[in-house]
Protein backbone atom coordinates (compact mmCIF):
# COMPACT_ATOMS: atom_id res chain seq x y z
CA UNK A 1 0.00 0.00 0.00
CA UNK A 2 2.65 2.14 0.60
CA UNK A 3 4.60 1.71 -2.39
CA UNK A 4 1.33 2.52 -4.56
CA UNK A 5 1.17 5.87 -1.86
CA UNK A 6 5.05 6.91 -3.32
CA UNK A 7 4.38 5.83 -7.21
CA UNK A 8 1.45 7.90 -7.36
CA UNK A 9 2.88 11.11 -5.40
CA UNK A 10 6.05 11.15 -6.99
CA UNK A 11 4.37 10.43 -10.84
CA UNK A 12 1.13 12.70 -10.27
CA UNK A 13 1.12 15.21 -6.96
CA UNK A 14 4.69 16.02 -6.93
CA UNK A 15 5.40 15.73 -11.05
CA UNK A 16 9.59 15.92 -11.32
CA UNK A 17 9.38 18.42 -13.76
CA UNK A 18 6.03 20.58 -13.10
CA UNK A 19 6.19 20.84 -9.44
CA UNK A 20 9.84 20.02 -8.51
CA UNK A 21 11.76 21.64 -11.67
CA UNK A 22 14.43 18.85 -11.98
CA UNK A 23 15.26 17.84 -15.44
CA UNK A 24 13.81 21.20 -17.01
CA UNK A 25 16.61 21.10 -19.64
CA UNK A 26 15.80 17.60 -21.31
CA UNK A 27 12.50 18.43 -21.35
CA UNK A 28 12.47 21.53 -23.43
CA UNK A 29 15.28 20.11 -25.35
CA UNK A 30 14.24 16.62 -26.46
CA UNK A 31 10.84 17.44 -26.13
CA UNK A 32 10.26 18.02 -29.95
CA UNK A 33 8.98 14.57 -31.34
CA UNK A 34 6.44 11.93 -29.49
CA UNK A 35 9.29 9.21 -30.15
CA UNK A 36 12.36 10.94 -28.45
CA UNK A 37 10.92 11.61 -25.95
CA UNK A 38 9.80 8.57 -25.00
CA UNK A 39 13.74 7.05 -25.46
CA UNK A 40 14.82 9.40 -23.19
CA UNK A 41 12.32 8.81 -20.47
CA UNK A 42 12.74 5.25 -20.96
CA UNK A 43 16.88 5.35 -20.38
CA UNK A 44 16.03 7.67 -17.50
CA UNK A 45 13.69 5.15 -15.51
CA UNK A 46 16.74 2.99 -15.85
CA UNK A 47 19.81 5.21 -14.93
CA UNK A 48 17.91 6.83 -11.33
CA UNK A 49 17.00 3.90 -10.62
CA UNK A 50 20.45 2.82 -10.87
CA UNK A 51 21.46 6.05 -9.47
CA UNK A 52 19.87 6.31 -6.67
CA UNK A 53 20.21 2.32 -5.36
CA UNK A 54 24.66 2.63 -5.87
CA UNK A 55 24.27 6.41 -4.27
CA UNK A 56 21.78 4.88 -1.11
CA UNK A 57 24.45 2.41 -0.03
CA UNK A 58 27.32 4.63 -0.70
CA UNK A 59 25.79 7.28 1.65
CA UNK A 60 25.26 4.58 4.17
CA UNK A 61 28.21 2.69 4.23
CA UNK A 62 30.81 4.56 3.38
CA UNK A 63 29.78 8.13 4.11
CA UNK A 64 28.48 7.97 7.70
CA UNK A 65 29.79 4.26 8.61
CA UNK A 66 32.07 2.31 6.89
CA UNK A 67 31.10 -1.17 5.37
CA UNK A 68 33.22 -2.32 9.01
CA UNK A 69 29.73 -0.39 11.04
CA UNK A 70 32.59 1.93 12.67
CA UNK A 71 31.72 6.00 12.54
CA UNK A 72 32.95 7.83 8.95
CA UNK A 73 30.91 10.94 8.66
CA UNK A 74 32.53 12.41 5.71
CA UNK A 75 28.73 13.51 4.26
CA UNK A 76 30.48 16.58 3.30
CA UNK A 77 31.66 14.71 0.64
CA UNK A 78 27.99 14.33 -0.51
CA UNK A 79 27.84 16.47 -3.70
CA UNK A 80 31.42 15.21 -4.99
CA UNK A 81 30.73 11.93 -4.25
CA UNK A 82 27.18 11.18 -6.00
CA UNK A 83 27.95 13.37 -9.35
CA UNK A 84 31.26 11.15 -9.91
CA UNK A 85 29.31 8.18 -9.15
CA UNK A 86 26.29 9.02 -11.62
CA UNK A 87 28.96 10.48 -14.28
CA UNK A 88 30.67 7.00 -13.99
CA UNK A 89 27.62 4.51 -13.79
CA UNK A 90 25.95 6.35 -16.63
CA UNK A 91 29.43 5.71 -18.33
CA UNK A 92 28.95 2.02 -17.29
CA UNK A 93 26.00 1.66 -18.40
CA UNK A 94 26.57 2.58 -21.76
CA UNK A 95 29.14 -0.13 -22.23
CA UNK A 96 27.34 -2.86 -21.01
CA UNK A 97 24.20 -1.87 -22.71
CA UNK A 98 26.58 -1.97 -26.31
CA UNK A 99 27.86 -5.20 -25.11
CA UNK A 100 24.64 -7.02 -24.21
CA UNK A 101 22.04 -5.42 -25.55
CA UNK A 102 22.59 -3.84 -28.78
CA UNK A 103 18.98 -3.34 -30.06
CA UNK A 104 18.34 -1.26 -26.93
CA UNK A 105 21.68 0.48 -27.06
CA UNK A 106 20.53 1.78 -30.37
CA UNK A 107 17.35 2.83 -29.35
CA UNK A 108 19.05 4.52 -25.57
CA UNK A 109 22.40 5.15 -27.00
CA UNK A 110 22.17 9.06 -27.60
CA UNK A 111 20.56 10.26 -25.06
CA UNK A 112 22.65 8.14 -22.20
CA UNK A 113 25.34 10.45 -22.03
CA UNK A 114 22.60 13.46 -21.76
CA UNK A 115 21.62 12.41 -18.71
CA UNK A 116 24.84 13.06 -16.47
CA UNK A 117 23.76 16.42 -16.64
CA UNK A 118 20.23 15.72 -16.25
CA UNK A 119 19.84 16.93 -12.44
CA UNK A 120 16.83 15.54 -11.50
CA UNK A 121 19.42 12.41 -11.13
CA UNK A 122 21.34 13.97 -8.59
CA UNK A 123 18.43 15.60 -7.15
CA UNK A 124 16.50 12.10 -6.45
CA UNK A 125 19.64 11.05 -5.24
CA UNK A 126 20.39 14.11 -2.95
CA UNK A 127 16.45 14.08 -1.84
CA UNK A 128 15.82 10.40 -0.38
CA UNK A 129 19.22 10.78 1.77
CA UNK A 130 18.55 14.26 3.29
CA UNK A 131 14.41 14.59 3.39
CA UNK A 132 11.76 12.46 5.82
CA UNK A 133 8.54 11.92 3.99
CA UNK A 134 4.80 10.73 5.12
CA UNK A 135 2.58 9.49 3.19
CA UNK A 136 -1.11 8.76 3.74
CA UNK A 137 -1.19 10.76 7.53
CA UNK A 138 1.53 8.15 8.53
CA UNK A 139 4.56 9.31 10.51
CA UNK A 140 7.21 10.80 8.82
CA UNK A 141 10.45 8.89 8.44
CA UNK A 142 13.86 8.45 5.94
CA UNK A 143 13.11 6.09 2.94
CA UNK A 144 14.88 2.48 3.21
CA UNK A 145 16.44 1.42 0.10
CA UNK A 146 13.52 -0.54 -1.89
CA UNK A 147 11.58 3.04 -1.42
CA UNK A 148 14.29 5.25 -2.52
CA UNK A 149 14.55 3.59 -5.09
CA UNK A 150 10.72 3.03 -6.39
CA UNK A 151 10.92 6.78 -5.44
CA UNK A 152 13.50 7.61 -7.85
CA UNK A 153 12.04 4.91 -10.68
CA UNK A 154 8.34 6.79 -10.04
CA UNK A 155 10.27 10.10 -10.18
CA UNK A 156 11.31 8.83 -14.06
CA UNK A 157 8.55 8.11 -14.88
CA UNK A 158 6.61 11.38 -14.08
CA UNK A 159 9.16 12.83 -15.80
CA UNK A 160 8.07 10.58 -18.90
CA UNK A 161 4.38 11.43 -18.56
CA UNK A 162 5.27 15.49 -18.36
CA UNK A 163 7.57 14.93 -21.23
CA UNK A 164 5.35 12.72 -23.81
CA UNK A 165 2.52 14.79 -23.36
CA UNK A 166 4.20 18.14 -24.24
CA UNK A 167 6.00 16.59 -27.03
CA UNK A 168 2.67 15.63 -28.11
CA UNK A 169 1.36 19.43 -27.44
CA UNK A 170 4.45 20.68 -29.24
CA UNK A 171 4.18 18.34 -32.46
CA UNK A 172 0.17 19.80 -32.70
CA UNK A 173 2.01 23.27 -31.95
CA UNK A 174 4.27 23.40 -35.06
CA UNK A 175 1.56 23.86 -37.36
CA UNK A 176 -0.52 26.93 -35.21
CA UNK A 177 0.18 30.37 -36.19
CA UNK A 178 2.42 31.29 -33.07
CA UNK A 179 3.70 35.18 -32.86
CA UNK A 180 6.74 36.52 -33.93
CA UNK A 181 8.16 37.11 -31.06
CA UNK A 182 6.96 33.86 -29.16
CA UNK A 183 8.27 31.59 -30.97
CA UNK A 184 10.20 28.63 -29.92
CA UNK A 185 11.22 28.65 -26.38
CA UNK A 186 8.95 31.44 -25.07
CA UNK A 187 5.57 29.74 -26.09
CA UNK A 188 7.03 26.07 -25.12
CA UNK A 189 7.61 27.67 -21.77
CA UNK A 190 3.89 29.19 -21.42
CA UNK A 191 2.54 25.85 -22.87
CA UNK A 192 4.43 23.96 -19.75
CA UNK A 193 3.22 26.24 -17.58
CA UNK A 194 -0.84 25.53 -18.64
CA UNK A 195 0.55 21.76 -18.46
CA UNK A 196 2.08 22.11 -14.72
CA UNK A 197 -1.48 24.19 -14.04
CA UNK A 198 -3.44 21.52 -14.90
CA UNK A 199 -1.47 18.73 -12.94
CA UNK A 200 -1.98 21.44 -10.06
CA UNK A 201 -5.60 19.20 -10.05
CA UNK A 202 -3.98 16.57 -9.08
CA UNK A 203 -3.12 17.97 -5.46
CA UNK A 204 -4.26 16.13 -2.53
CA UNK A 205 -5.09 12.74 -3.66
CA UNK A 206 -2.52 11.10 -1.56
CA UNK B 1 38.29 41.77 -27.03
CA UNK B 2 38.42 44.36 -24.48
CA UNK B 3 37.87 43.52 -20.83
CA UNK B 4 34.78 45.24 -20.73
CA UNK B 5 33.28 43.78 -23.61
CA UNK B 6 34.18 40.39 -22.27
CA UNK B 7 31.97 41.38 -19.10
CA UNK B 8 29.27 42.92 -20.96
CA UNK B 9 28.64 39.70 -23.19
CA UNK B 10 27.23 37.87 -20.03
CA UNK B 11 25.11 40.54 -19.34
CA UNK B 12 22.78 40.89 -22.80
CA UNK B 13 24.37 39.21 -26.07
CA UNK B 14 25.04 35.52 -24.14
CA UNK B 15 22.42 36.09 -21.37
CA UNK B 16 22.44 32.73 -19.70
CA UNK B 17 18.47 32.73 -19.31
CA UNK B 18 16.97 34.61 -21.87
CA UNK B 19 19.23 33.88 -24.98
CA UNK B 20 21.09 30.92 -23.93
CA UNK B 21 18.18 28.82 -22.32
CA UNK B 22 20.28 27.60 -20.03
CA UNK B 23 19.96 26.40 -16.12
CA UNK B 24 16.58 26.32 -15.92
CA UNK B 25 15.83 24.66 -13.01
CA UNK B 26 17.22 27.07 -10.31
CA UNK B 27 15.38 29.98 -12.51
CA UNK B 28 11.84 28.20 -12.52
CA UNK B 29 12.28 26.88 -8.54
CA UNK B 30 14.34 29.67 -6.75
CA UNK B 31 12.37 32.43 -8.12
CA UNK B 32 9.30 32.97 -5.70
CA UNK B 33 10.67 35.66 -4.43
CA UNK B 34 13.27 38.72 -5.51
CA UNK B 35 15.60 37.66 -2.34
CA UNK B 36 15.61 34.22 -3.62
CA UNK B 37 16.36 34.68 -6.65
CA UNK B 38 19.24 37.29 -5.65
CA UNK B 39 20.95 34.76 -3.63
CA UNK B 40 20.52 32.12 -6.02
CA UNK B 41 22.09 34.26 -8.96
CA UNK B 42 25.29 35.19 -5.84
CA UNK B 43 25.71 31.71 -5.11
CA UNK B 44 26.31 30.47 -8.68
CA UNK B 45 27.90 33.76 -10.04
CA UNK B 46 30.47 33.02 -7.02
CA UNK B 47 30.90 29.46 -8.09
CA UNK B 48 31.18 30.45 -11.78
CA UNK B 49 33.70 33.06 -11.28
CA UNK B 50 35.98 30.27 -9.22
CA UNK B 51 35.80 27.53 -10.98
CA UNK B 52 36.45 29.63 -14.54
CA UNK B 53 39.56 31.43 -12.34
CA UNK B 54 40.83 27.62 -11.37
CA UNK B 55 39.93 25.38 -14.82
CA UNK B 56 41.33 28.60 -17.05
CA UNK B 57 44.90 27.51 -14.67
CA UNK B 58 44.46 24.03 -14.86
CA UNK B 59 43.57 23.64 -18.59
CA UNK B 60 47.26 23.33 -20.24
CA UNK B 61 47.68 20.43 -17.43
CA UNK B 62 44.51 18.49 -17.95
CA UNK B 63 44.66 16.03 -20.67
CA UNK B 64 42.07 16.36 -22.59
CA UNK B 65 40.24 13.48 -22.99
CA UNK B 66 39.49 13.46 -19.04
CA UNK B 67 38.76 17.16 -18.85
CA UNK B 68 34.84 16.87 -18.27
CA UNK B 69 35.27 14.87 -15.00
CA UNK B 70 38.22 17.10 -14.02
CA UNK B 71 35.76 20.18 -14.20
CA UNK B 72 33.25 18.40 -12.67
CA UNK B 73 35.50 17.95 -9.51
CA UNK B 74 36.80 21.43 -9.64
CA UNK B 75 32.80 22.99 -9.64
CA UNK B 76 31.42 20.45 -6.95
CA UNK B 77 34.39 21.29 -4.61
CA UNK B 78 33.62 25.08 -5.06
CA UNK B 79 29.65 24.50 -4.95
CA UNK B 80 30.63 22.53 -1.83
CA UNK B 81 32.56 25.38 -0.02
CA UNK B 82 29.84 27.83 -0.83
CA UNK B 83 26.96 25.68 0.32
CA UNK B 84 28.46 25.74 3.54
CA UNK B 85 29.03 29.20 3.35
CA UNK B 86 25.68 30.02 3.09
CA UNK B 87 24.33 27.59 5.34
CA UNK B 88 26.82 29.17 8.39
CA UNK B 89 26.17 33.14 6.86
CA UNK B 90 22.46 33.12 5.40
CA UNK B 91 20.71 29.75 7.10
CA UNK B 92 17.10 30.95 6.21
CA UNK B 93 18.41 31.33 2.46
CA UNK B 94 19.72 28.06 2.79
CA UNK B 95 16.36 26.86 3.82
CA UNK B 96 14.44 28.69 0.79
CA UNK B 97 16.89 27.02 -1.63
CA UNK B 98 17.26 23.48 -0.37
CA UNK B 99 17.86 21.20 -2.65
CA UNK B 100 18.86 23.54 -5.38
CA UNK B 101 22.42 24.56 -3.92
CA UNK B 102 24.20 21.26 -4.42
CA UNK B 103 22.14 21.27 -7.79
CA UNK B 104 24.59 24.10 -8.99
CA UNK B 105 27.05 21.37 -9.69
CA UNK B 106 24.77 20.08 -12.61
CA UNK B 107 23.94 23.62 -13.66
CA UNK B 108 24.75 23.78 -17.35
CA UNK B 109 25.83 27.33 -17.22
CA UNK B 110 29.12 26.33 -15.25
CA UNK B 111 30.12 23.60 -16.90
CA UNK B 112 29.52 25.23 -20.15
CA UNK B 113 31.42 28.29 -19.47
CA UNK B 114 34.36 25.95 -18.85
CA UNK B 115 33.99 24.13 -21.49
CA UNK B 116 33.33 27.14 -23.87
CA UNK B 117 35.10 29.75 -22.34
CA UNK B 118 38.09 29.38 -19.86
CA UNK B 119 39.66 26.58 -20.89
CA UNK B 120 41.20 28.61 -23.50
CA UNK B 121 41.75 31.98 -22.24
CA UNK B 122 43.87 33.94 -20.08
CA UNK B 123 42.89 33.90 -16.00
CA UNK B 124 41.79 37.02 -15.81
CA UNK B 125 39.43 37.29 -18.90
CA UNK B 126 37.92 34.06 -17.09
CA UNK B 127 37.33 35.54 -14.59
CA UNK B 128 35.52 38.74 -15.76
CA UNK B 129 33.34 36.21 -17.83
CA UNK B 130 32.95 34.27 -14.86
CA UNK B 131 31.76 37.45 -13.39
CA UNK B 132 29.45 39.12 -16.76
CA UNK B 133 27.71 35.42 -17.10
CA UNK B 134 27.08 35.41 -13.47
CA UNK B 135 25.70 38.70 -13.19
CA UNK B 136 23.66 38.59 -16.25
CA UNK B 137 21.79 35.36 -14.23
CA UNK B 138 21.42 36.97 -11.22
CA UNK B 139 20.08 39.83 -13.27
CA UNK B 140 17.44 37.55 -15.04
CA UNK B 141 16.56 35.80 -12.05
CA UNK B 142 15.74 38.77 -9.46
CA UNK B 143 13.59 40.26 -12.31
CA UNK B 144 11.38 36.99 -12.50
CA UNK B 145 11.71 36.53 -8.56
CA UNK B 146 10.37 40.26 -8.76
CA UNK B 147 7.21 40.16 -10.99
CA UNK B 148 6.20 36.83 -9.27
CA UNK B 149 6.65 38.25 -5.69
CA UNK B 150 4.65 41.32 -7.03
CA UNK B 151 2.01 39.63 -9.12
CA UNK B 152 1.87 36.71 -6.36
CA UNK B 153 2.15 38.27 -3.32
CA UNK B 154 1.61 42.25 -3.98
CA UNK B 155 5.04 42.99 -2.81
CA UNK B 156 8.92 43.86 -3.38
CA UNK B 157 11.49 42.83 -1.69
CA UNK B 158 9.70 41.46 0.99
CA UNK B 159 7.36 44.90 1.54
CA UNK B 160 3.94 44.20 1.23
CA UNK B 161 2.60 47.23 -0.98
CA UNK B 162 -1.25 46.15 -0.01
CA UNK B 163 -2.67 44.71 2.51
CA UNK B 164 -4.82 41.81 -0.05
CA UNK B 165 -3.64 38.57 -1.53
CA UNK B 166 -1.88 38.42 -4.83
CA UNK B 167 -2.76 36.02 -7.51
CA UNK B 168 -0.86 32.98 -5.73
CA UNK B 169 -0.92 31.08 -8.58
CA UNK B 170 2.34 32.95 -9.92
CA UNK B 171 4.71 32.50 -6.78
CA UNK B 172 3.20 28.18 -7.42
CA UNK B 173 4.78 26.60 -9.99
CA UNK B 174 2.48 27.20 -13.06
CA UNK B 175 3.44 31.11 -12.51
CA UNK B 176 7.03 30.40 -12.72
CA UNK B 177 6.85 29.03 -16.72
CA UNK B 178 4.35 31.41 -17.49
CA UNK B 179 6.24 34.69 -16.24
CA UNK B 180 10.13 33.38 -17.76
CA UNK B 181 8.02 32.44 -21.14
CA UNK B 182 6.59 36.19 -21.54
CA UNK B 183 10.07 38.10 -19.61
CA UNK B 184 11.54 36.10 -22.78
CA UNK B 185 9.00 37.77 -25.63
CA UNK B 186 9.97 41.01 -23.89
CA UNK B 187 13.38 40.98 -24.04
CA UNK B 188 13.35 39.15 -27.19
CA UNK B 189 11.33 42.34 -28.58
CA UNK B 190 13.84 44.82 -26.61
CA UNK B 191 17.06 43.15 -27.60
CA UNK B 192 15.71 42.72 -31.73
CA UNK B 193 14.85 46.98 -31.55
CA UNK B 194 18.25 47.68 -30.55
CA UNK B 195 19.58 45.77 -33.48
Amino acid sequence: MEFLLIIISAVLVNNVILSQFLGICPFLGVSKKVSTAVGMSLALVLVMGLATLVTYLIQYNVLINTWFGEKMDITFMQTIVFILVIAALVQMVEIILKKINPVLYQALGIFLPLITTNCAVLGASLTVVQKEFAFGGGEAHMFNLGESVVYAMSLAIGFGVAIVLFAGIREQMELSNVPKAFKGTPIALITAGLLALAFMGFQGIV
Amino acid sequence: MGKLKILLNGIIKDNPTFVLVLGMCPTLATTTSAINGMGMGAATMAVLICSNMVISLLAPVIPDKVRIPCYIVVIAAFVTVVQFLIQGFAPALYDSLGLFIPLIVVNCIVLGRAEAFANKNSIIDSALDGLGIGLGFTIALTCIGLVRELLGNLSVFGNKLAETDGMLIFVLAPGAFIVLGYLMVLFNKLVKKNK
